[in-house]
């Protein structure tokens, strides 16, 4: 077996790692609910039962924390730990494929789309593992598994070419440098929307939203505040845009190098601009009045549907410079 | 010390209990009727935070048509197919702008509103800001327990003791950078505050950033009016100056003066390409070895894919390359009619290279065209001839031959790859198949029709140079790299402010602490602490009461 065959059997092993550790970030959630809705009862019997004693007032305001503070042991998120357990095993067998890629084609992994589904996904699962580290933000586990999932089978079904060398355009330090950034910044704003999506679902059904009244949105009930969950899609947005102003900049150092003008307006030149363009736009609406909160939230969805077309759609539907997908024969210009 | 600013708040800014604590006293601008009370108006409107979250909105919105549409500075063929395929929309979509949406009026329109919204936006911003940073940092709320953030204590030191352990922790450890401003004003008599404050450098990143764009925008458009760009075709052992009569095409700025162009000469010794062995033949490397005569004398450098040569202020690019077969062609009569390479323009990746030769030149009779291809492998089947792999390694000419007048003498510029066959003929075998010639490189061949012969003598390569001067580039990549220094710097750095207030009950000091941050601050809880704890350390044993520290 060849190391990039190699590479290929880690990364569906990978892949299967995350689909086991998807299941498990959903059964926890659907626990976590559960319990909520069992401390809530319970917090308010206690207030009903001691109407008019003060102490009353302290354990319902304990109660509705915005935090779940989890009276449930250990043995209660059982779930979570094995969602956990597996992520972090299937991180560890998507680092060895991406690194054994790398050394098959004798390059940085990251050329085409199929190494971009790669590293993008590897990305994502490292920004969460590493959110969990400082807090406890498993809540967003079975979105961005759930996406790294879909990234990788993707990646595997529909972009896969075997290892190669690239062409002499793309031989270059930019290339290592534009490119990596762009993923990482595709990794943020990943987990980003995660969060931002799941504030309009929880805010809509806190709102009480007909269509998310039902059990089955159990779940959303055991997560942050809206707040607190648009703070936390803020934060990690702020550090993305960031990345990907510095994407942009050095792409056009790369394409003055390569085909002698910085900005051309390439399909794909397009399309990042619109991606930096809109999430302008979001830190602005966070801080225009009126535009706040669920209207700001609407912002990093579309920003990153247009990540995600920047990054799937320009490549298979235009034909620009950056056509890297590798999936047609390139002719030399 | 001066007193704090009002600050600058453009319409519509949200509002943060930051700014409110500031009490600023409230502006109320009733719009005065008459001309310039309406211009005012229209004039706060587009400064206003509303109107510029729309302008951005619309600005990635008006760029999308471009990446749909083929645009014309990027590839007129394309637009001219889709003129072609689309009569009835298309002239309407030409004349809409939409085969160059980046010079349209409308693109145009939305992103110099934006611009000058921006200017409106950030000039007060900047001279407040200027302001804010002399004054002192605001004075102490009366009631510190409203605050979001607040602590109390008692302690035994002294007010001074307190002030001073405070004043400590604020400054952190580099006098000369202190992390907080701090001032302690006497309120009353016996009530000693602090107020300080930090994060300054937060708005002045965020006005850097936004003066940073506009220096962008400048620094573009003023190269686009001073660059100019040539292209070359250049044959191994040939060279060209930098001349613009020397370019094959050439394009500059409105503002661009000839006298721009520094003069040098460069000359291709030698064109390298390597390909992966496969039959995919993907490119691996291009290499030009050339000889550069400039100021500083003779040179030898190499050009590359990714890496430019910089000659003359301008940077030369390799773009293309191809096959250049040298051929010598005499007339019916016997004399030399054309001799020299002729450069084959490659049409896949196996360098199936078009071109066609003119021999306009001849001493009698008709004038001579030969079109057709370069294979550099060549394999001829029963479909035809085709080439199977990049490299020279079975070179092949396959070439039909017209005859008549070449029209190059009516003076009208002509496209040296195309033959305009409009004065001429085909010239057919007897079976009245369009006459073909097969040639091998040192061959000599005779044309059809008694028109002469052919000699292929060499298959020099040859390469596409593009050569660019644009002195904005250092401009562009300065203003790019303060944007983001300013962003960085706006986008994390905590504005913060802490007071304190010490007031004396029964011997007693209660100090009373709160701190304000704008926006979400994760950390702003610990710097309160630190600052309480701090004073509370002044106390071997302290007596601390009713601290309160939930949060929000
Ligand atoms: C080319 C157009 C513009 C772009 C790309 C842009 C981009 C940004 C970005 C990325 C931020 C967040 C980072 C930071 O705080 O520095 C920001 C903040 C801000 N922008 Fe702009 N901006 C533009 C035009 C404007 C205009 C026209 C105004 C005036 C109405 C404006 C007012 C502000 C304000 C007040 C903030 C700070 C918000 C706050 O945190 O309090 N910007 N802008």
């Amino acid at each position: 077996m060849s190391l990039g065959e190699l590479s290929t059997l880690l990364v569906w092993g990978a892949a299967t790692a995350y689909a086991i550790a998807f299941v498990a970030f959903a059964v926890d959630l659907a626990r976590l609910a559960d319990d909520r809705v069992g401390e809530r009862v319970e917090a308010e019997s206690v207030a009903v039962g001691t109407a008019g004693a003060s102490a009353a007032a302290g354990s319902t305001v304990v109660a509705e924390r915005p935090m779940p503070v989890p009276p449930t042991g250990p043995r209660r998120r059982r779930a979570a730990g094995i969602a956990m357990a597996t992520t972090t095993a299937g991180l560890a067998l998507h680092v060895a494929g991406t690194v054994l890629r790398g050394l098959a084609a004798g390059r940085v992994p990251w050329a085409n789309m199929y190494e971009f589904s790669l590293v993008g996904s590897l990305v994502a699962v490292t920004t969460f593992l590493v959110l969990c580290r400082r807090r406890d933000v498993r809540f967003l586990g079975s979105i961005v598994i759930g996406l790294a999932l879909v990234a990788l089978g993707l990646g595997l079904a529909r972009f896969y070419i075997p290892a190669a060398a690239v062409e002499p355009a793309l031989q270059s330090y930019w290339l290592v440098i534009h490119v990596s950034i762009a993923i990482i910044a595709t990794g943020l704003l990943t987990v980003s929307f995660a969060a931002s999506a799941l504030q309009l679902l929880k805010d809509s059904r806190d709102a009480g939203s007909p269509h998310l009244a039902s059990r089955h949105w159990r779940p959303l009930d055991a997560l942050p505040s809206t707040r607190e969950l648009e703070a936390l899609s803020f934060r990690i947005t702020a550090v993305g845009f960031v990345l990907w102003t510095f994407t942009v900049m050095a792409g056009a150092m790369w394409a003055e190098h390569a085909w002698a003008r910085y900005w051309g307006w390439d399909p794909k030149e397009v399309w990042s601009f619109v991606v930096w363009v809109v999430y302008a736009a979001y830190l602005h609406a966070r801080t225009t009045r009126g535009w706040s909160g669920r209207r700001a939230a609407w912002f990093v969805v579309i920003g990153y549907a247009t990540v995600l077309f920047n990054f799937t759609g320009v490549n298979l539907f235009f034909h620009g410079l950056h056509a890297y997908s590798g999936l047609t024969t390139g002719t030399p210009k | 010390m001066a007193v704090h600013p009002p600050p600058y708040r453009p319409e519509g800014l949200a509002d943060d209990p930051y700014d409110a604590a500031e009490d600023a006293p409230a502006t109320v601008t009733l719009p005065r009727l008459g001309w310039t009370g309406s211009l005012r108006w229209v004039w706060r409107q587009l400064t206003s935070m509303r109107v510029a979250l729309m302008l951005l909105m619309l600005l990635a919105v008006v760029a999308v048509p471009g990446s749909v549409f083929p645009q014309r500075p990027r590839d007129p063929a394309s637009v001219a197919a889709y003129l072609r395929d689309n009569p009835s929309v298309g002239p309407w979509l030409d004349r809409l702008g939409f085969f160059d949406v980046y010079a349209s009026p409308w693109f145009s329109a939305v992103y110099v509103l934006l611009f000058v919204s921006l200017i409106g936006c950030i000039v007060p911003r900047l001279r407040v800001h200027l302001r804010a940073v002399r004054a002192a940092p605001p004075r102490t709320p009366r009631n510190l327990a409203r605050m979001p953030s607040h602590r109390e204590l008692t302690t035994t030191a002294s007010p001074e003791a307190v002030v001073d352990a405070a004043r400590t922790v604020l400054v952190g450890r580099f006098r000369l950078l202190p992390r907080f401003r701090v001032v302690t004003p006497d309120e009353v008599a016996g009530v000693r505050t602090v107020s300080a404050e930090r994060g300054y450098v937060r708005e002045s990143g965020n006005v850097l950033f936004h003066l940073a764009l506009v220096g962008l925008l400048v620094s573009i458009a003023t190269g686009q009016a001073l660059h100019y760009r040539g292209q070359a075709i250049v044959v191994e052992g040939r060279g060209f100056a930098n001349a613009v009569t020397d370019y094959d095409t050439f394009e500059a700025g409105t503002a661009f003066d000839p006298r721009s162009l520094v003069p040098f000469t460069l000359r291709l010794d030698r064109f390298t390409a390597t390909f992966t062995a496969d039959a995919a033949a993907r490119p691996r490397d291009f290499v030009a070895d050339v000889t550069v005569k400039d100021a500083q004398g003779e040179h030898k450098e190499t050009i590359k894919v990714n890496h430019p040569l910089s000659a003359g202020a301008a940077n030369v690019y390799l773009q293309g390359n191809g096959y250049a077969p040298d051929v010598l062609i005499r007339d019916a009569d016997g004399n030399i009619a054309f001799s020299g390479p002729v450069p084959f323009l490659p049409q896949d990746a196996q360098y199936r290279s078009k071109g066609v030769i003119k021999v306009p030149d001849v001493t009698s009779g008709d004038q001579i065209g030969l079109v057709g291809f370069l294979l550099p492998t060549a394999v001829i089947s029963a479909q035809g001839a085709s080439s199977i792999y990049p490299q020279p390694d079975n070179p092949m000419l396959v070439l039909t031959v017209w005859k008549g007048d070449l029209g190059l003498d009516d003076g009208v510029p002509q496209n040296v790859y195309e033959l305009d066959a409009r004065g001429m003929t085909q010239v057919l075998d007897t079976d009245g198949k369009p006459s073909t010639l097969l040639v091998a490189p040192g061959q000599t061949v005779d044309l059809p029709d008694g028109l002469g012969t052919l000699t292929w003598s060499g298959l020099p390569r040859f390469v596409a140079l593009d050569l660019r001067h644009d002195p904005s580039l250092p401009w562009i990549l300065g203003f790019a790299v303060a944007a983001l220094g300013g962003l960085v710097l706006s986008l994390f750095t905590p504005r913060r402010r802490v007071w304190l207030r010490v007031t004396s009950v029964d011997g007693r000091r209660v100090v009373a602490a709160a701190a304000l941050a704008r926006g979400d601050d994760l950390g702003l809880d610990a710097e309160l602490d630190r600052v309480v704890a701090a004073v509370a350390a002044l106390e071997p044993d302290p007596h601390q009461e009713g601290q309160d520290d939930e949060p929000r």
